[in-house]
């Protein structure tokens, strides 16, 4: 059963990248552009599920990576550094970061966690917006160039695409290696039951560290690619509200499956993206995410990629209380 | 030094508005373990309903009355019975993810459905100037303040000294000892959330004529009540006072004399220092970690 | 003369005015399933969780094969080869019961760094369907933890404390919860584990219960606790004459 639905499994991924490899031939300029915006947060999510949906940490500052790595492109480039170094210093600026972060992780537990995370995000977008002579401030940083890579120029909405596409299938490529290795299963086991996992020798203080660590590179990558996607930073796609709705786009797609970013960015920003040109529909967007999101902590509390879950759950208890109900008749016969 | 009373006083007067959101806040923890991250636009909203009963000509006094009621229904009965209820086997983060969902639902709803202008609003207190002593304040400032430790004030002893008030308390210190002895447990903590309610439209009151109704401003207020609850203590209803009037008069102050540019990170670098160094809070008492 | 595998001297703790637990004293040989019994509140779980390293006492020294392990943290213990189980049931509940008995296990293989290139299983597969075979849990191998019944849960719990080939193991109420007719089981897998052991080495078992038939029948020693103190020590024979204990423990 489980080799079917692996092989179902690799089928599904298979066509998925043949359309994703596809898709430009038949999309506009603007569709194309769209699809890399999604794909740079599919990256930014797939970060955040590691740190909150496989980890069990709480994490409500994500944003604050995105736009630290953003910035760091943003001013490095203005300075005449290749975006190629850019790249790479902001993964290891993020990663010392989230570090950093992960120390208050150690001694706060949970909501409290969330507040503290909550709180740095703000105290860094405060510097992103006051500190004008690093960051622009307010007026951010503009005309971020693309990057060249070999001669070959990535300055088109396509090429741009298929670069981002290559990291995105990369970093996605590297975050199913260290989930699969037991390193996967000691997330899940500081996410369930910390204090059993450190009584059978996992390194919870570790594990907590790194998945704050790991989360925010791969936040600080996708803001690499964010920087040169859209060409002007500011602050405002990296405040407190943008943390709270990734962290909701990783429930929203279901925290701790792998493929949930895809969808929880699909949701929350491709849809947004895509409706803002529908008249009387667009103000519309985030009143009706908002209350979707409480109607389904109400009858889909772990996301959308549960349902197959669900389903497979309620057919065995079906499948049990048939059974149980089997037994009794014969119980009863018998006597 | 008449600058520093000045800014001491206003500050006591922006923190006694913290100290209603933060109460409110504490006591929806203390009774049902809910975090309410709407906790904002629980007090943006009733402004938006005052404003409502306004332009439908009801005098003042009438329209704080329906605003009341309405919060109380809205915010208290149909939040705890269509939200709080269905999620509270889940845990806590369901119930959290749910008011995070709900937040954004009520500040782009107002904005969308209403106005996304900031409109004015009526004060409760004539504007008027007094100068003590050298030190000039504001009949609103003051008026706020008095109001908001009047009610403050009148809420704890209503939780302290009344019979209904103390098995609130009960339920939330061991809710199924106080269903043993008979306590109605969900009708107590009904009455927690209408009292959530009640402190949302006294900020609502207080806080808007100075910064004006528009859909966001519950955004900065939510954080900073939260902020202002932990700091304070979490497991301490008096906590939420003394966090409250803290965070307004350092915010004011850093405001002056450091810089006004980080105004807002003021609550947030307090917060950071309590909890690493005291995670209970000022007032708060330590919860031991059971295994 | 053979050496105690454990060795605790004058352990005391106390919660404000309450001393929890009064100077308490003890060896466990290698090899010996060691029981803790007493009454409510007599101090069995703050001595535990004093060894442990969950709680810090107030004084007295802890040995393990002649090495001090006084105010390790338990990830500190866990590696010394120290293993527990808890009164209230930890099973990771969202992964398989395999998974929860490689994860119990796969900490004390190499580094942290090696294990990132590691195999998913870091090689612990057979020695887990080793356990499972043991525990006859073979059948819900591949079940999410958090699914099974009470009782599955709880012989899940025992096996995960015994991957990684610890020399001791502590166990806190085994028995609590769980249906008579698995008591029975529950008492022959330990005796299999101590005498015959499946993985290659032999434990010793500390074990507090509150069931006596259970208790007298594994132990080959009893300790009997009363209100933070060592009131007796001896082999079940010992323990079941001693009227002292069956005055304090059983009330008479």
């Amino acid at each position: 059963m489980k080799l079917l639905q692996h092989k179902f499994g690799l089928a599904f991924t298979l066509a998925a990248a043949a359309l994703l490899l596809v898709a430009p031939q038949y999309l506009k300029n603007y569709g194309v552009y769209l699809l890399s915006y999604w794909l740079v947060f599919v990256i930014a999510i797939m970060g955040l599920n590691l740190t909150t949906g496989y980890a069990g940490q709480k994490s409500l500052g994500h944003a604050a990576f995105f736009g630290i790595g953003a910035y760091t492109v943003a001013i490095l480039m203005k300075a005449g550094i290749s975006f190629w170094l850019g790249l790479p210093a902001a993964a290891v600026i993020c990663f010392a970061l989230g570090l950093v972060l992960g120390f208050p992780a150690l001694r706060v537990q949970a909501i409290y966690l969330a507040f503290a995370t909550l709180g740095f995000n703000t105290a860094i977008w405060l510097v992103m917006r006051n500190e004008e002579w690093l960051t622009g401030g307010t007026f951010g940083i503009n005309n971020i160039a693309r990057p060249a890579v070999l001669g070959y120029s990535l300055e088109g909405n396509r090429p741009y695409y298929y670069f981002v596409l290559a990291v995105t299938l990369v970093m996605a490529g590297l975050l199913w290696g260290l989930l699969r290795s037991p390193w996967g299963k000691a997330f899940k086991a500081l996410r369930d039951n910390p204090i059993r996992a450190e009584s059978l020798g996992i390194d919870i203080r570790n594990y907590t560290l790194l998945s704050f660590a790991i989360g925010a590179a791969y936040a600080g990558v996708a803001g690499a690619l964010f920087a040169s996607l859209v060409q002007f930073i500011e602050p405002g796609p990296f405040t407190v509200g943008a943390s709270i709705m990734m962290y909701l786009m990783v429930v929203v797609g279901g925290a701790g499956y792998f493929f949930g970013p895809v969808l929880g960015a699909a949701v929350g920003v491709v849809l947004p993206e895509w409706m803002r040109d529908v008249p009387g529909v667009a103000a519309w967007y985030l009143p009706i995410f908002g209350a979707s999101v409480v109607l389904m902590m109400v009858w889909l509390p772990d996301g959308l990629l549960s349902i197959p879950d669900r389903l497979k759950a309620r057919r065995a208890a079906r499948e049990a209380s048939a059974q149980r109900a089997a037994k009794a008749a014969k119980m009863k016969a018998g006597s | 030094m008449t600058d520093f009373i000045q800014l001491f006083l206003s500050g006591l007067a922006t923190g006694s508005i913290y100290a209603l959101a933060a109460l409110g806040f504490t006591l929806l923890w203390q009774a049902s373990g809910t975090i309410n991250f709407a906790q904002g636009e629980f007090v943006m909203l009733p402004a938006f309903m005052m404003l409502g009963f306004l332009s439908l000509g009801a005098p003042m006094l009438v329209s704080v009355v329906c605003t009341v009621l309405l919060a109380v229904l809205l915010l208290g009965w149909v939040f705890k019975r269509g939200v709080v209820d269905p999620l509270f086997k889940y845990g806590m983060m369901p119930i959290v993810v749910a008011t995070i969902g709900l937040s954004i639902a009520m500040r782009n709803g107002v904005r969308a459905g209403y106005s996304a202008e900031a409109h004015p609003f009526p004060s409760l207190f004539a504007d008027k100037l007094y100068n003590i002593a050298g030190v000039t304040v504001t009949l609103q400032d003051m008026g706020t303040f008095a109001l908001a430790m009047v009610i403050v004030m009148a809420t704890q002893a209503f939780l302290a000294k009344t019979v209904t008030g103390r098995a609130m308390q009960a339920v939330a210190q061991n809710t199924e000892s106080a269903s043993v002895l008979g306590i109605n447990v969900p009708r107590m903590i009904f009455y927690t959330f209408a009292i959530n309610a009640v402190l949302a439209v006294a900020a609502a009151m207080l806080v808007t004529p100075t910064y004006l109704a528009k859909f966001d401003m519950g955004e900065g207020l939510g954080t900073k009540a939260f902020f202002a609850a932990i700091i304070g203590g979490f497991n301490n209803s008096r906590g939420a006072l003394l966090g409250g009037l803290i965070v307004g008069v350092c915010e004011n102050l850093a405001a002056a004399y450091i810089s006004p540019a980080y105004k807002d990170a003021v609550a947030l670098v307090i917060f950071m220092v309590v909890i690493l160094f005291k995670p209970q809070g000022l007032l708060g008492k330590k919860e031991e970690r059971k295994v | 003369m053979t050496h105690p595998l454990l060795k605790v001297t004058g352990l005391k703790k106390a919660y404000g005015a309450i001393q929890a637990v009064g100077g308490v004293s003890f060896e466990v040989m290698p090899g010996e399933i060691f029981g803790v019994i007493g009454p409510n509140g007599s101090g069995k779980t703050t001595m535990f969780n004093s060894v442990l390293g969950q709680i810090t006492p107030d004084a007295g020294e802890i040995e393990l094969n002649g090495q001090s392990i006084s105010g390790l943290s338990p990830l500190a213990l866990s590696r010394r080869g120290v293993g527990r189980t808890f009164q209230t049931l930890q099973v990771f509940g969202k992964m398989t019961v395999r998974d929860n008995l490689i994860v119990a296990a796969q900490e004390h293989q190499g580094s942290m760094l090696s294990r990132i290139f590691a195999p998913g299983d870091s090689g612990l597969g057979d020695r887990a369907d080793a356990l499972i075979d043991q525990f006859r849990i073979r059948h819900v191998a591949d079940t999410l933890a958090g699914t099974l019944s009470y009782g599955q849960q709880k012989l899940v719990d025992i096996a995960m404390a015994f991957m990684a080939q610890p020399s001791l193991v502590l166990l806190d109420e085994p028995c609590a919860g769980v249906n008579p007719s698995l008591v029975g089981g529950i008492s022959t897998l330990l005796k299999e584990l101590n005498r015959n052991p499946t993985l290659g080495r032999q434990s010793s078992f500390v074990v507090i219960e509150h069931n006596m038939d259970f208790v007298m029948d594994l132990c080959h020693r009893i300790m009997v606790m009363v209100e933070g103190q060592v009131m007796a020590i001896g082999t079940p024979a010992e323990i079941r004459a001693n009227k002292a204990v069956l005055d304090a423990y059983l009330g008479n």
